[in-house]
């Protein structure tokens, strides 16, 4: 066992006491307290999703009734979306890395960074007493009318902890937004700035203008449930599909608040271990806004199917395929920025390649859906289930796990192990394409989504899918032992294992409580690799 | 570097001197300046954080509106209009008393700031009693959308869509104004200790942007509820 040499005072040890944990206002133990309710609800998310796999593994609903079943994956929707992928990466990663990489003391707001982590408990809390009292049954998309008077499952507690932790979102992407532009330390320019914090700005813009819009919408979805007002309900003239509108005007650009951030940690991971600046900079800083603003545009494309005008369906379609092209430079850049690379296989890499993969399948299959005649036959498949899932978990958790793996040295002052690490990433990446990828095939071949029996012939597919679930189940559990492992028995990593050129770098693992000795004075761009290289050679 | 240490506010040249801080002045910041442009910054996002809140209910009017104009012209007609026409008085009066109360903490003026955020305060309470005026007349003849909801006529259903939007629009700019008057009430305690200078008066601001933004709603509201069909009554 190595003794480890950590900084004397750092952010984890400055302080014992459970009130100065739970009182913090230090961005970076801000940041570990989402990680551990994150983790809960992902662990909860898994088990449900479990439910599912085991449930599908044969044609006969045999495991569960049809009831528990649609609670069972709308608790895996809602615990995934709300209280893993939005808030994973910009509130975990994102508020310990955000203020080191812009060598700020800490975020604009540090009270409100803490109110966001209550607020984000207190909605965790009433969904988690929801799922306890018997769960929900109507998918995390609440479809009006079927929530609003036929469903007697727990719409209104659910409904109330979604609207809950909507402002817990929405903190945290003002928060930054305001970090970024007031706190950056002397010299850190725009065109200096990490692309992560370029992905976090994105992110920002979309959790300000989206979020408030599902707020609202859940706000009527209760008024019309709760006392009878009428807004979407059709017996008074109301417009069930107004509500689809609104949810999706939402819904579809918080699928870039779960993707952004990651493709922000995927640009600072690749350039790191390929030592070589990533390619084409400005590009992939402005493919981030580009994509925050493009995904506002395409929400109608889950209402293809909804009855709305064969018109305004050719412009979402159109506008769907326009949103592929930043994405598209993205994943450009980044090979480019592998091409005469000195790759280094680390665990975080092989994170990254695994997203490259998984993204590139998720980015592609959402064309197929994007185009109108095919989704008519796809809408509502195991195909979509499958896209979704590409970029949900094969891009976004993916990239979690490469940006987890990256600052988790920073995080801690700890080295994991370097193979386990690889082996997780192998294990996961192979689980998840046996489980997702035959669906694939099998919302090809018409298994509609969201039902616990199916014909016989898809059987062997679904079979595929539950084995790969267990593998990826496996994965999972690798990651937490081993890194739980790191903090009591890991080699102690010094300020920079990686010799990366991020600012978060250039002070001790763990950080001072203040971040920096003195505030940084920055000179150069983010990613000057090749410049440090030959310095040191 | 210590922080939280207060030192005695220089009230000619604070930025001036490196080691002397302002009381208000946060760690985390290395200047006032720089905290007052975060903190108005941060309020103006808030802003349009709200503007997206309130256009998902606007958004339902106007589909609506477009497809039930007769029942929007009946349901805004069971509108009080003298009730409502003398709120949006009340209220563009508070703005007012808001801007002075501002400009006073601006120029140091400390019981001008308190006696202008109180009758800032006073204006809105005003407007919250005349409301809830208004909503009890409704409830008295069965207006109130739901189970119990009366109306004559044929437009009946969609009437009841026009009221629930509103209450919904109404109920959550009264849920604002309630906000405001409770942080109002803060912010000229705040005065009334004599937190403000000309150097920080941070927080009489930002209370004054929010309240003239649920003003600026309010200004919206009013012709979108209580006018739309008014000029065919009158003629």
């Amino acid at each position: 066992m190595t003794t480890t040499i950590l900084p004397r005072v750092n952010y984890l040890n400055v302080r014992h006491s459970v009130g100065s944990w739970l009182f913090t206002k230090d961005h970076k133990r801000i940041a570990l307290l989402y990680l551990g309710v994150v983790t809960v609800a992902f662990f909860l998310g898994g088990i449900f999703a479990a439910g599912v796999r085991i449930e599908l593994t044969t044609p006969e609903g045999d495991f569960v009734s049809a009831d528990t079943y649609n609670r069972l994956f709308t608790m895996h929707g809602i615990a995934m979306v709300f209280f893993v992928l939005i808030p994973a990466v910009p509130a975990i990663l994102g508020n310990f890395v955000l203020p080191l990489a812009i060598g700020a003391k800490d975020v604009a707001f540090p009270k409100i960074n803490l109110l966001s982590w209550y607020v984000f408990v207190i909605g965790f809390l009433f969904t988690l007493a929801a799922m306890m009292f018997g769960g929900v049954d109507t998918g995390w998309t609440f479809y009006t009318p079927y929530s609003t008077s036929a469903s007697n499952s727990n719409v209104m507690l659910t409904g109330i902890g979604v609207f809950i932790t909507g402002f817990s979102s929405i903190l945290t992407g003002l928060n930054f937004m305001v970090t970024i532009h007031r706190m950056r330390a002397p010299g850190m320019t725009w065109f200096r700035m990490p692309l992560f914090v370029w992905a976090l700005y994105a992110t920002s813009l979309v959790q300000i203008l989206a979020t408030p819009v599902i707020a609202i919408t859940v706000g009527m979805l209760a008024l019309e449930r709760a006392l009878g007002f009428g807004i979407f309900d059709p017996r008074l003239g109301g417009d069930p599909v107004l509500f689809q509108h609104l949810f999706w005007f939402y819904s579809h650009p918080a699928v870039y608040i779960m993707i952004l951030p990651p493709m922000g940690v995927i640009s600072e991971v690749i350039a790191c271990f390929s030592r070589k600046p990533v390619f084409g900079y400005s590009f992939v800083a402005f493919s981030s806004l580009a994509i925050a603003v493009f995904g506002f545009l395409v929400w109608a494309h889950h209402l293809f199917v909804a009855g709305i005008s064969p018109y305004s369906a050719m412009v979402f379609s159109f506008l769907s395929f326009a949103v592929a092209v930043p994405s598209a430079v993205k994943t450009f850049n980044w090979t480019a920025t592998l091409y005469k690379g000195a790759i280094w296989w680390q665990a975080p890499m092989i994170w990254v390649f695994g997203f490259l993969g998984l993204f590139l399948v998720g980015g592609l299959t959402g064309l197929f859906l994007a185009s109108l005649g095919l989704d008519v036959h796809l809408h509502d498949t195991y195909f979509v289930v499958a896209h979704f899932h590409y970029i949900m978990v094969g891009g976004a958790i993916m990239g979690y796990f490469a940006g987890l793996h990256y600052w988790w040295p920073k995080i801690t002052g700890k080295m994991y192990s370097n193979s386990a690490a690889t082996l997780a990433a192998l294990l996961v990446f192979v689980g998840f394409n046996l489980t997702f990828f035959p669906q694939f095939i099998l919302g090809y071949l018409g298994m509609p989504r969201r039902y616990h029996v199916y014909a016989d012939e898809f059987q062997v597919l679904n079979v595929m899918s539950s084995a790969g679930a267990s593998l990826l189940g496996i994965g999972y559990a690798l990651i937490g032992s081993y890194l739980v492992y790191s903090i009591f028995r890991g080699k102690a990593a010094g300020a920079n294992p990686w010799r990366a050129t991020g600012l978060e770098w250039q002070t001790e693992s763990p950080p001072i409580p203040e971040n920096f000795v003195e505030t940084p004075i920055v000179t150069e761009g983010a990613y000057e690799y090749v410049k440090r290289e030959t310095k040191v050679a | 570097m210590p922080n939280g240490v207060a030192v005695h506010a220089d009230p000619h040249g604070v930025a001036d001197h490196a080691h002397a801080h302002h009381p208000a002045l946060q760690h985390h910041f290395q200047t006032l300046e720089q905290q007052h442009e975060a903190s108005t910054l941060g309020m103006w996002i808030f802003l349009v954080t709200e503007v997206m809140f309130f256009g998902g209910l606007l958004m339902a009017y106007l589909l609506y509106r477009v497809w039930y104009p007769t029942a929007w012209s009946e349901g805004s007609l069971e509108l009080d209009i003298y009730l409502g026409g003398f709120n949006t008085v009340v209220l563009i009066g508070s703005s007012l008393t808001m801007a002075f109360g501002v400009r006073a903490a601006q120029t140091g003026e400390q019981k001008a700031t308190v006696r202008w955020l109180l009758l800032t305060i006073a204006l809105g309470l005003t407007f919250l009693v005349v409301k809830g005026f208004e909503y009890h007349h409704k409830y008295e003849l069965n207006h109130i959308p739901g189970p119990n909801f009366h109306f004559e006529g044929p437009f009946a259903s969609q009437v009841e869509i026009f009221l629930s939007l509103y209450f919904g629009l109404t109920g959550l700019h009264a849920l604002h104004m309630i906000i405001g008057c409770v942080m109002m009430g803060v912010i000229t305690w705040m005065a009334h200790k004599g937190r403000f200078s000309p150097e920080w008066y941070t927080p009489v601001e930002l209370a004054g942007l929010y309240w003239h933004f649920v003003d600026i709603v309010w200004i919206f509201l009013f012709p979108l509820l209580y006018l739309v069909d008014r000029a065919h009554q009158l003629s």
